[in-house]
C-alpha cells in the first residue's frame, strides 16, 4: 500500500518533469535538433538547378565529398580541391589546439599559483575576451596583422623589416586568428584542473629528489591530464568548425570546412553535398566530444 | 648518549613572514641540535613554529636568518630535491596517479639509481611496512592507515640521512593511531635513521620520542627526554603543556619557600614571589587529622573510569587537584564539602623559571 | 640575506609566457579600441582624437537598423530562452534520477556540442522551406533561432543556483503553512532569482554576439550588427566598424561585470 502511494508520488513527479521541460524541448526541437534531421534526409537527394534539391534518392551528395565528376566525359575522380581544403582544416585544427596548449598551460599554471585574492582577477582577464565576440576578436587581430596594420607599423618603424609581411589571407593568418580566438577555451579547463591538483604533491615530488621539469612530467603533467584533454577538445572542435575567423582573416581562397559548406549553399548550388559535409563534420565533432565525455567521466570517479 | 654526533642542527634559526611592521615571526632565534638515530619530536600547540622549523629542514623554506646543518654541513641554501632527507607529509602527498609501488620507487627514479636497485629497495620497502599485496594498487583504494604506510615506505626508500615526519598520525583515528605509533618507533629501530617528529599530542611525544623539544610563539621552550620534560618542567607553558598541573605560588626568603595554601618547604629560590608546579598525581589526600596535613574541603569529584580526580579547596581558596585511583567498590566517593587533609612529597614540587 | 624560500610551484619560463600571454591577449582589442577614436580615416596612422567615426556609424541609418534588429532579437530570444529554461531547470533538478533525464539534458545542451556552421545549414534548409510555404519573412525565424541556442546558456547558471540551494528552506516554508506556490513564489523563485538574471545576461550576450546562424537564416534586410560588420570586412575596413565593436565590447563588459557580481559566491 506505501509502496503503491510512493510509486504514485514517483511517477506524478517524473510527470512534472517532463511537462516543465516541454516548452523548452519544443524550442529545441523546432529550431536545432529537428532540423538535423532534414539534413540528413538532404544528404541523400539530388541537387536543385538554382539551389534546393529535387526529392529523388541520390548518393552523389555522400560520393561528392571526396570525388568529383567530370563535366566532359561524366567520370568520378577523387577530388584534390576538396581533400585539400580537409587536410587544411584538420592541419590548421591541430596546429592550433598545440599552439593554445603551449601557451596556454603556463598562463593557467601562472593564475592558479597567484594568491587566492589575486586569482579571480587573472581569471576575469582571460574571461573577458572568452565572452567578446568572437567577429570582434578576429576584426582586432585582423588589425594588427594585415599589411598596413600594428604588427608591420611597429616592425617597419624598428627597422626589423622594410617591407610589410604579407600574413593577411594565408594559412598563417588563420592560424593565429583561431589560436589567439580559442586560447581562452584551453585556459579555463586547464586552469579548472590545475586549480584541483593538491600542490602538496610538488612538495613531495621535490622531496623526493625530483627536478622542476621532472615534477612537471612526471607528477604535474599525468596528474592535470584530464584537464589537458578538455582544453583540447573544446579548441579542436569549434576550430574544425570554424567560419568567421578562416572568411575573415584567409580571404576568399584558404576556405576551411566550415566555407566550404557554406560554399555549396550559396555560389556553387549543391545542397546535398552541403548536407552531406555537415554531418560529416557533426560524426567527427561527436567522436571527439564522446572521448571527452569518457575522459572527465574518469576523472570524475575516483576510486574510494 | 651526548658523545653521539649530530645528526641536523638549527642555528639561530629565525623566520619570518610578511614584510616590514606586519611580519610575524613563525621561529625566533631557535638553535637546536638533533643527534644521530634518535627519534626526536617537535611538540607544541598549533602555531607555535614546529612545522615552520620542519618545513626549515626539508628546504621547503629558508630561514630569514640562521643557518640549518645536516652532518655539520651548511644546508641552508639547498634546495629540497638535493636534500638527503625525506618527508612524511601530513595529508601524506601520495601521487593520485601512480600505484603503491610506483609511489615508494619515485625518490629512487629521481635519484637515478639503477633499476635492479630500485625493484629490490621497493620490495624490501614493501616488506618493511607489510604492504606487499597491496604493490600494484592506486594509492586511492587504501585505507588511512595503508596510506600512511606507503608515505612512510615512500619517504624511507631512498634512505635519507634523516626522516621528518609533519604531524602523520592526524588523520588517523585513536585504535590506528596507538597501532601506528608502535610501528614508527619499530622502523626507527630497525632503520636506525634520525626522525624528526612533530606534533602537537603531548602523550603521542612521550611514549614515542627519545627526545622532544617543547615549542611555543617560536621559541624552544624546553629540550629533554620524555620524563625528563614531564617531571621537571623548566617552566610555566611546559609544565601546564604537558600532562595536568596544579600550580601553586609562595614566597621565598632565599632559604625556604613559604606556600599562600600553608606548609614550609626548603627549595632554594631566589627571595620574592615564587611559582610552582605540582602534578595531581603526587597529591595525597589523607585524613584532616593527620599529623603535618594540610586543611582542605572536598569541592567536586570528576570520574574518569580508572582515575578520579578529587577538586580540593585549600584554606586560601585556590583550588588543588587530587588524582587517586577509583576505588574498586566505586562507592567511596567522598561527599562535596567533606574536610580532608592533604600532603605531598616536598620533592614532588617543581620551581618554574619565567 | 634574506634569501626567498624554495618556491615549490614556480616553473622556470611559466611566468613570462603567461605575461605575454596577458599581453597579446589584450593588444589588439585596445588597439581596436584606440583606433576607433581616431580623426583620419586611417586605420593605421593616428591622426589625433576624435568621435568621427562613432557619430558616422550612429547617422548611418544601416547601422541603426542592425542596432534595432539586434536589440530585439536578443530581448525576445533570451526571454523566451530564460523562461523555458527555468521551468526545465525546476523540472529537473533537485530530483532522483528519472526515466528520460539523459534524454532532456542532451537535448538542452545540444546546441553547445553542435557545431554552428551545422546547425546553421539546418535552420537554413528547414526555415526557407517555411518561408517558401508560408510567404512570411519576419524577425521571428532569427528570434526562435536565437532562442533556441541560447538556451543552455540560461539554463547551466540557473541550475547551478538550484543545486546549490537548501532544500530544508523550502521544507521550513511548508512547515510554516505555506502552500505549493506559495512556497514557490515566496521562497524558491527569490532564491533563484540571481540565477535567473544571469542566466538571461547569458543569453543576451550570446544572441547579440552571434554570426554564423544569423548569417544563414536571415532574410534580405536583416542584418543584425554582427552580420553587418562581417559584411563590412569583406572591403575595407573602416574606423565604424572599430566604433561599432568598441560599443558592443564595452556592453560585453559591463554585462560580465554584473554576471560575476550576481553568481559571485558569499564567503
Amino acid at each position: 500500500m506505501a509502496s503503491n502511494a510512493e510509486e504514485k508520488a514517483e511517477s506524478a513527479r517524473t510527470r512534472s518533469a517532463w511537462l516543465l521541460s516541454t516548452p523548452a524541448l519544443i524550442v529545441l526541437l523546432f529550431a536545432a535538433s529537428g532540423p538535423l534531421l532534414i539534413v540528413v534526409t538532404y544528404s541523400f537527394l539530388t541537387p536543385g538547378q538554382y539551389g534546393n534539391v529535387v526529392w529523388n534518392f541520390d548518393l552523389s551528395g555522400w560520393v561528392g565529398i571526396l570525388f568529383s565528376k567530370d563535366i566532359f566525359d561524366g567520370t568520378w575522380h577523387l577530388a584534390d580541391a576538396h581533400l585539400s581544403i580537409f587536410w587544411r582544416s584538420v592541419k590548421l585544427s591541430l596546429l592550433t589546439t598545440a599552439i593554445t596548449f603551449a601557451v596556454g598551460f603556463p598562463t593557467a599554471w601562472f593564475i592558479a599559483t597567484r594568491p587566492p585574492t589575486q586569482r579571480a582577477l587573472w581569471l576575469f582577464l582571460i574571461t573577458i575576451p572568452f565572452w567578446t565576440n568572437l567577429l570582434i576578436r578576429t576584426i582586432a587581430i585582423n588589425e594588427v596583422i594585415r599589411n598596413e596594420g600594428l604588427l608591420n607599423t611597429v616592425l617597419i618603424w624598428i627597422g626589423v623589416i622594410s617591407t610589410p609581411l604579407h600574413i593577411i589571407y594565408t594559412d598563417t593568418a588563420v592560424l593565429i586568428g583561431m589560436a589567439y580566438v580559442y586560447l581562452p577555451l584551453m585556459v579555463l579547463p586547464l586552469y579548472a584542473a590545475i586549480d584541483r591538483f593538491d600542490m602538496r604533491l610538488l612538495e613531495a615530488g621535490y622531496d623526493l629528489y625530483a627536478s622542476r621539469i621532472q615534477v612537471l612530467r612526471r607528477v604535474i603533467l599525468p596528474i592535470v591530464k584530464p584537464g589537458i584533454i578538455a582544453g583540447s577538445i573544446l579548441v579542436f572542435v569549434p576550430s574544425l568548425g570554424a567560419y568567421v575567423t578562416p572568411r575573415v582573416l584567409g580571404g576568399g581562397k584558404n576556405m576551411m570546412i566550415g566555407n566550404f559548406i557554406e560554399l555549396q549553399f550559396g555560389q556553387a548550388r549543391n545542397w546535398p553535398l552541403g548536407a552531406a559535409l555537415s554531418m560529416t563534420l557533426l560524426i567527427v565533432v561527436m567522436a571527439a566530444l564522446l572521448v571527452y565525455v569518457k575522459a572527465s567521466t574518469r576523472e570524475g570517479n575516483p576510486h574510494g | 648518549m651526548s658523545e653521539s654526533p649530530i645528526a641536523v642542527e638549527a642555528r639561530n634559526a629565525v623566520k619570518a613572514f610578511g614584510q616590514g611592521a606586519t611580519a610575524v615571526k613563525a621561529l625566533d632565534d631557535v638553535s637546536v641540535k638533533i643527534k644521530k638515530g634518535e627519534f626526536f619530536t617537535l611538540l607544541g600547540p598549533s602555531g607555535c613554529g614546529k612545522t615552520t622549523l620542519l618545513r626549515l629542514i626539508a628546504g621547503f623554506e629558508t630561514p630569514t636568518s640562521g643557518q640549518i646543518l645536516l652532518d655539520g654541513a651548511d644546508i641552508t641554501q639547498l634546495p629540497p630535491n638535493k636534500r638527503p632527507v625525506n618527508t612524511v607529509f601530513q595529508s601524506y602527498a601520495l601521487f593520485p596517479h601512480l600505484t603503491v609501488a610506483q609511489n615508494i620507487a619515485f625518490g629512487l627514479e629521481m635519484q637515478g639509481r639503477p633499476k635492479a636497485e630500485i625493484k629490490k629497495t621497493v620490495a624490501r620497502m614493501l616488506a618493511l611496512v607489510k604492504l606487499e599485496p597491496m604493490a600494484d594498487r592506486k594509492t586511492s583504494q587504501l585505507s588511512g592507515g595503508q596510506q600512511q604506510r606507503v608515505a612512510l615506505a615512500r619517504a624511507l626508500a631512498p634512505a635519507p640521512k634523516v626522516l621528518l615526519l609533519d604531524e602523520p598520525l592526524s588523520a588517523l583515528d585513536l585504535k590506528l593511531r596507538k597501532e601506528m605509533q608502535i610501528e614508527l618507533k619499530r622502523l626507527q629501530m630497525e632503520t636506525g635513521i634520525t626522525f624528526v617528529f612533530v606534533t602537537h599530542d603531548q602523550e603521542e611525544a612521550l611514549t614515542m620520542s627519545d627526545r622532544i623539544a617543547v615549542m611555543s610563539a617560536g621559541h624552544i621552550q624546553q629540550v629533554g627526554a620524555p620524563r625528563e620534560i614531564y617531571t621537571r618542567p623548566a617552566n610555566r607553558f611546559v609544565a601546564s603543556f604537558i600532562g595536568e598541573t596544579n600550580f601553586l605560588t609562595g614566597k621565598s626568603d632565599g632559604e625556604a619557600v613559604q606556600l599562600d595554601i600553608g606548609s614550609k618547604i626548603a627549595i632554594k629560590a631566589p627571595p620574592g614571589p615564587v611559582s610552582l608546579a605540582i602534578r595531581p598525581e603526587q597529591v595525597r589526600v589523607v585524613a584532616a587529622n593527620d599529623p603535618g596535613a594540610l586543611p582542605a574541603t572536598v569541592g567536586a569529584t570528576v570520574y574518569f573510569g580508572t582515575d578520579t580526580h578529587l577538586h580540593l579547596v585549600m584554606k586560601d581558596g585556590s583550588t588543588l587537584v587530587a588524582r587517586m585511583q577509583s576505588p574498586a567498590s566505586g562507592s567511596g566517593d567522598l561527599a562535596k564539602g567533606t574536610n580532608v587533609g592533604v600532603t605531598f612529597p616536598d620533592s614532588a614540587l617543581q620551581l618554574l623559571g619565567d | 640575506m634574506a634569501n626567498p624560500s624554495f618556491e615549490v610551484a614556480r616553473l622556470p619560463g611559466f611566468r613570462f609566457i603567461a605575461m605575454a600571454v596577458f599581453v597579446v591577449l589584450y593588444l589588439p582589442i585596445i588597439t581596436l579600441v584606440v583606433y576607433s577614436f581616431n580623426a583620419g580615416q586611417s586605420v593605421a596612422l593616428w591622426e589625433g582624437f576624435s568621435l568621427t567615426w562613432y557619430h558616422s556609424a550612429w547617422q548611418n541609418e544601416a547601422v541603426k537598423g542592425a542596432t534595432f534588429r539586434s536589440l530585439i532579437i536578443a530581448a525576445s530570444a533570451s526571454g523566451i530562452a530564460t523562461t523555458v529554461a527555468t521551468m526545465a531547470a525546476l523540472g529537473t533538478t533537485r530530483r532522483k534520477a528519472f526515466k528520460g533525464q539523459t534524454f532532456i539534458y542532451v537535448m538542452i545542451n545540444q546546441p553547445l556540442m553542435v557545431p554552428e556552421i551545422v546547425t546553421a545549414v539546418a535552420l537554413l534548409i528547414f526555415f526557407a522551406s517555411i518561408k517558401v510555404a508560408t510567404g512570411y519573412n519576419g524577425l521571428i525565424y532569427l528570434i526562435i533561432a536565437h532562442a533556441a541556442f541560447c538556451i543552455p546558456f540560461a539554463y547551466l547558471p540557473i541550475r547551478a543556483r538550484l543545486e546549490g540551494m537548501d532544500l530544508t528552506l523550502e521544507t521550513a516554508a511548508a512547515d510554516l503553512y505555506a502552500s505549493h506556490w506559495l512556497t514557490f513564489r515566496r521562497v524558491t523563485l527569490p532564491l533563484m532569482l540571481p540565477g535567473i538574471i544571469a542566466g538571461a545576461m547569458l543569453a543576451f550576450v550570446i544572441s547579440l554576439d552571434d554570426v554564423v546562424i544569423t548569417e544563414f537564416v536571415k532574410s534580405g534586410g536583416q542584418d543584425t550588427l554582427p552580420t553587418y560588420m562581417l559584411g563590412q570586412m569583406r572591403r575595407a575596413v573602416t574606423p565604424e566598424v572599430n566604433a561599432i565593436s568598441s560599443v558592443l565590447l564595452a556592453l560585453t563588459v559591463v554585462m560580465l561585470t554584473a554576471f560575476f557580481l550576481l553568481t559571485r559566491k558569499k564567503d
